[in-house]
């Protein structure tokens, strides 16, 4: 076995980063996709809408009962099958939304969890002020529940990221992609490859440390 | 001035308030005590439409409604005119203790945000928390928390402040504290009506005592009146249990 490349490496690192923007991007679409979906389905929870509530409960089960590859697989390459309007659905459209209804089943529960969760006194005291419901999900209940949900909303979004290497299987040139096609031009897989894990280690790493940042702002109410 | 006429709140098969009637003077300290579960919460809870009432008549300044038919702008304005102090304190988690004062004022009266602070900074002047404006709950004594909350309720500037066990859930070294507040908020003659199991508080401070069982009132009167000479048997029964259970009080 030989040493490692590190030259070739080294200049891989800016040819893959060149990729960043497109993964980055797929994942913060379907991050802003997925939390304003999944508000909505936490709200349709929490309130137990009739009718809409069971069909929450259902996507939810089934966006979270079946793997990501299989869902991605279904919009890209079986959607089009059955519904004609998508023919030319690509692949990065496929994976942003492969990502936004899968993350936000996930995320729902995490919304509604932490919406519950807020103390019911205090919803009781703003009612009693004459706060309307509006008015107290507005200035109370959500600045609590959103304390409460933004660690986990955090690590879904740091999965995401990790999760738009999948894209590659639909052809998608972005990181992953990228790095498959130089490691084949190359020989060089080992070197490829570690070089791809480290770059995304260390966007994961970079998100950790502001997730830990905005924890410490968000709980700053609530030390003693 | 408040009236209460017939109030009756059933939850499933059990009438928890049995056709309450209630008058309730400007200016009037009320001291309601009676047993656990005979509907002293509840009473307070439907005057401020926390729960809604099954039927009644009630009378809150120039707000009069069947309550059977309250709409929910006369619900909305039924609780602006009346202020609850909780038991748990209940302020609100993610605002100081100047913003829980100043809410109300400026979600529920619409005032601009300097003017219902500086109130707040007044109100926390009265209620001896001009150091901990910026506080949050989290990091204020419970004697402090629910001075805030007496203060929160102040600032609604209602017809009548509901007090449901304000020191019940505080360690005993807070206790006097918060009574101390109450008994300013009385010598102001702000109108109260108080649960409490204080029996000391509603000897000094109440006008009339109420004592309720089984979701009515059974009798009532002046604390004089009442503690000395009780004319019902369960209002005999229950003093001197309460003041056998606490004879410092
Ligand atoms: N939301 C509710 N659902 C069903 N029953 C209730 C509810 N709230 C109160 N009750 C019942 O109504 C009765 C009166 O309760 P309430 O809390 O008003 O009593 P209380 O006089 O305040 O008692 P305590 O001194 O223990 O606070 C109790 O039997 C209680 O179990
Ligand atoms: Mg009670």
């Amino acid at each position: 076995m030989s040493v490692l490349d590190f030259d070739y490496m080294l200049g891989l690192v800016p040819i893959l980063l060149s990729y960043l923007p497109l993964t980055l991007g797929m994942a913060m679409a379907g991050m802003v996709l997925a939390l304003a979906l999944a508000c909505g389905l936490a709200v349709i929870r929490v309130l137990r809408i009739p009718g809409l509530n069971g069909i929450t409960l259902l996507f939810i089960s089934f966006f979270r009962g079946t793997p990501l590859l299989v869902q991605l697989f279904l919009f890209y390459y079986g959607l089009p099958q059955v519904l004609s309007f998508l023919t030319q659905i690509n692949g990065i459209t496929a994976t942003i939304m492969g990502l936004t209804l899968h993350f936000s089943a996930y995320m729902a529960e995490s919304i509604r969890a932490a919406i519950v969760g807020v103390d019911r006194s205090q919803t009781e005291a703003a009612l009693s002020i004459g706060m309307t419901n509006a008015q107290l999900m507005r200035r109370i209940v959500l600045p609590q529940a959103t304390r409460v949900a933004v660690p986990t909303l955090m690590n879904y979004f740091i999965d995401m990221i990790k999760a738009t290497s999948l894209a590659f299987t639909l052809g998608v040139t972005e990181l992953m992609g990228a790095t498959q096609k130089e490691a084949a031009g190359s020989f060089l897989y080992f070197e490829a490859f570690i070089t791809v894990a480290v770059i995304y280690w260390g966007i994961v790493e970079l998100l950790a440390w502001c997730q830990r940042r905005l924890e410490w702002r968000l709980n700053e109410a609530y030390r003693r | 001035m408040i009236k209460v006429a017939n109030l009756v709140k059933r939850f499933g098969d059990a009438t928890v308030l049995d056709g309450i009637d209630l008058e309730i003077d400007r200016g009037e300290i009320i001291v309601v005590i009676g047993p656990s579960g005979t509907g002293k919460s509840t009473l307070l809870r439907c005057l401020n439409f926390l729960e809604r009432p099954d039927a009644g008549r009630l009378t809150l300044g120039d707000l009069d409604v069947d309550v059977t038919r309250a709409s929910r702008a006369d619900i909305l304005a039924a609780r602006r005119r009346t202020a609850f102090v909780f038991q748990n304190y209940a302020l609100f988690a993610n605002k100081t203790a100047l913003e829980n004062i100043a809410e109300g004022l400026i979600v529920v009266n619409r005032w601009p945000k300097a003017r219902a602070h500086a109130r707040a900074r007044e109100i926390l002047e009265r209620i001896g928390l001009a150091d901990k404006a910026d506080a949050y709950p989290a990091s204020l004594s419970g004697g402090q928390q629910q001075r805030v909350g007496i203060g929160r309720a102040m600032a609604a500037q209602a017809e009548v402040i509901l007090f449901d066990e304000p020191t019940s859930s505080l360690d005993p070294e807070w206790v006097e504290e918060v009574l101390a507040l109450m008994k300013q908020l009385a010598a102001e003659r702000q109108t109260m009506l108080v649960v409490t199991h204080e029996m000391g508080f509603a000897r000094d401070v109440a006008d009339r005592v109420i004592f309720m069982e089984g979701g009515r009132i059974v009798e009532q009167g002046p604390p004089s009146r009442l503690f000395n000479a009780p004319e019902d048997p369960r209002t005999r029964d229950f003093l001197r249990k309460v003041l056998a259970a606490a004879p410092s009080s």
